[in-house]
């Protein structure tokens, strides 16, 4: 007897919901203290717009979303293309230190794994 | 009437800058009985209303609003001087006559007055500081006004060598809301002349393509929402949030366009027959007059009121008082509520000290 979800193949793996009650990440929390100008930060995406590695998946803003969001799976992946060149940090029009936020980011989870 | 000789200078007010605000607020004053001398530094009155030819949201055309200013001078035959920058406002020590500031223009013309309206207006964001965007170098990069002059009679238009424009894009918050110019606050009517140009570059040219490049579009007014909506229903333009990081120039003369589809989350560049950038308002009361009448200013460097709530359009100084734009960006309409508040409050002034 087949259930719903295999008649077609596949199942609902995970809720694509994005749950705010949890509580915020430690990792986000020490970035935060890390890097306080992250805090300006208005998701304009000049950051992404000007990236050197964007056609390799690389995006800042999405990947700051993610962290505000608590979604921590992807960005290991996300910014593993970045090459740290800073254009972001010159394009951003409130100041946020965008470069040292990836530095830290990689930093951060280097030293998780 | 006292003839403009028999009053004292103690009840004489010297408004600064005759743009609408100081059009409004001299003429406020002269038919409340004061007499008013309207210094102006262009050779015409009418400020940053000259560059425009058609006002949002109504798109009233410019040239008959600005009438209907200039008919206020005439009606009541407003002392205004044209060619006549302010190069000092010094205070005085109260005289008999009740003197209290000496204006001195730059050609060395001296008066005394009893009060000061400030009405210096602002001052454009200088485009060229924003290098990214190549204006200054590409062509094909206009400012928000330089486009109004060209789609105004008479004007250049858009065509370029191949004909009419076929895709035109526009780049909101150039030179506010950003920190690397060091201007952080929001010009705030610079959304909706966004919204207003493009429907006009969609007017004159119905095969062009227009894309708004935006961050966040700040539809305050009574009446922007509409005209937001109508750019979008009844004239297609596009409407893409996402910051321009850069403009570079193409072979052809044209100009390609980087930035992120933020709703998409994708990297996008778009090549364009012209780009226009929205420039912000900048505080420009020099700074000479700043401090030789000790003026509070803002962060901006706007000038402040001393209580925004109790006392608008009053400054720190005792006797000196604002209206319009160079107490912070403001719409035409807004500029002249505050010229007639505060010549109102001028006149309470004068009563006061007489």
């Amino acid at each position: 007897m087949s259930t719903k979800g295999d008649k077609w193949g596949f199942q609902p793996e995970k809720s694509n919901v994005i749950v705010l009650d949890r509580p915020v990440a430690p990792l986000y929390r020490q970035l935060r203290l890390k890097v306080p100008s992250l805090a300006s930060c208005f998701f304009c995406g000049g950051c992404s717009a000007t990236c050197t590695a964007s056609e390799e998946g690389m995006n800042f803003r999405v990947v700051h979303l993610l962290l505000c969001r608590g979604e921590m799976e992807k960005v290991g992946s996300l910014i593993a293309p970045c090459l740290l060149c800073g254009k972001c940090t010159l394009v951003c029009p409130r100041n946020v230190d965008t470069r040292s936020v990836v530095f830290n980011l990689k930093l951060a989870l280097h030293e998780l794994q | 009437m006292p003839t403009d000789k028999q009053v004292p200078p103690g009840s004489r007010v010297a408004v600064i800058g005759a743009g609408v605000a100081g059009i409004m607020a001299a003429s406020t004053l002269k038919q409340a009985g004061v007499e008013v001398d309207l210094y102006e530094k262009e050779e015409r009155a009418g400020g940053h209303l000259n560059r425009w030819h058609h006002l949002f949201p109504g798109r009233e055309e410019a040239s008959l609003v600005r009438e209907g200013y200039l008919q206020q001078l005439r009606e009541h035959s407003l002392s205004l001087m044209l060619s006549a920058e302010v190069k000092a406002i010094v205070r005085e020590p109260e005289g008999p006559a009740g003197g209290r500031f000496r204006v001195t223009t730059a050609a060395g013309d001296s008066r005394d007055y009893g009060a000061v309206l400030l009405a210096t207006g602002f001052r454009l964001f200088d485009a060229a500081l924003k290098e990214e965007y190549g204006y200054g170098i590409y062509p094909r990069v206009l400012t928000s006004p330089e486009l109004e002059q060209r789609l105004s009679p008479g004007g250049a238009g858009l065509d370029t060598e191949t004909g009419p424009p076929k895709r035109v894009a526009f780049v909101h918050c150039v030179g506010s809301r950003d920190a690397k110019v060091g201007n952080r606050y929001c010009s705030r009517v610079c959304c909706i002349t966004g919204v207003k140009q493009a429907m006009a570059v969609r007017e004159r040219y119905p095969g062009c393509e227009v894309i708004n490049f935006y961050m966040d579009l700040r539809m305050f007014g009574s009446g922007y929402e509409e005209l937001y909506q109508e750019a979008q229903e009844v004239h297609g333009v596009n409407f893409i949030r996402g910051r321009v990081s850069e403009a570079a120039k193409t072979l052809g003369g044209a100009i390609q366009v980087k930035a992120e589809d933020t709703l998409l989350g994708r990297p996008l560049k778009v090549t364009v027959d012209w780009l226009v950038l929205l420039v912000g308002m900048e505080p420009s009361l020099s700074a000479e007059l700043l401090a030789s009448l000790a003026l509070e200013s803002d962060q901006a460097g706007f000038v402040a009121s001393r209580d925004k709530f109790l006392q608008p359009g009053q400054s720190s100084a005792d006797g000196v008082f604002l209206a319009g734009a160079c107490g912070g960006p403001a719409s035409l309409p807004e500029s002249v509520n505050q010229a007639r508040a505060a010549a109102l409050s001028v006149i309470t002034y004068l009563n006061r000290k007489g």
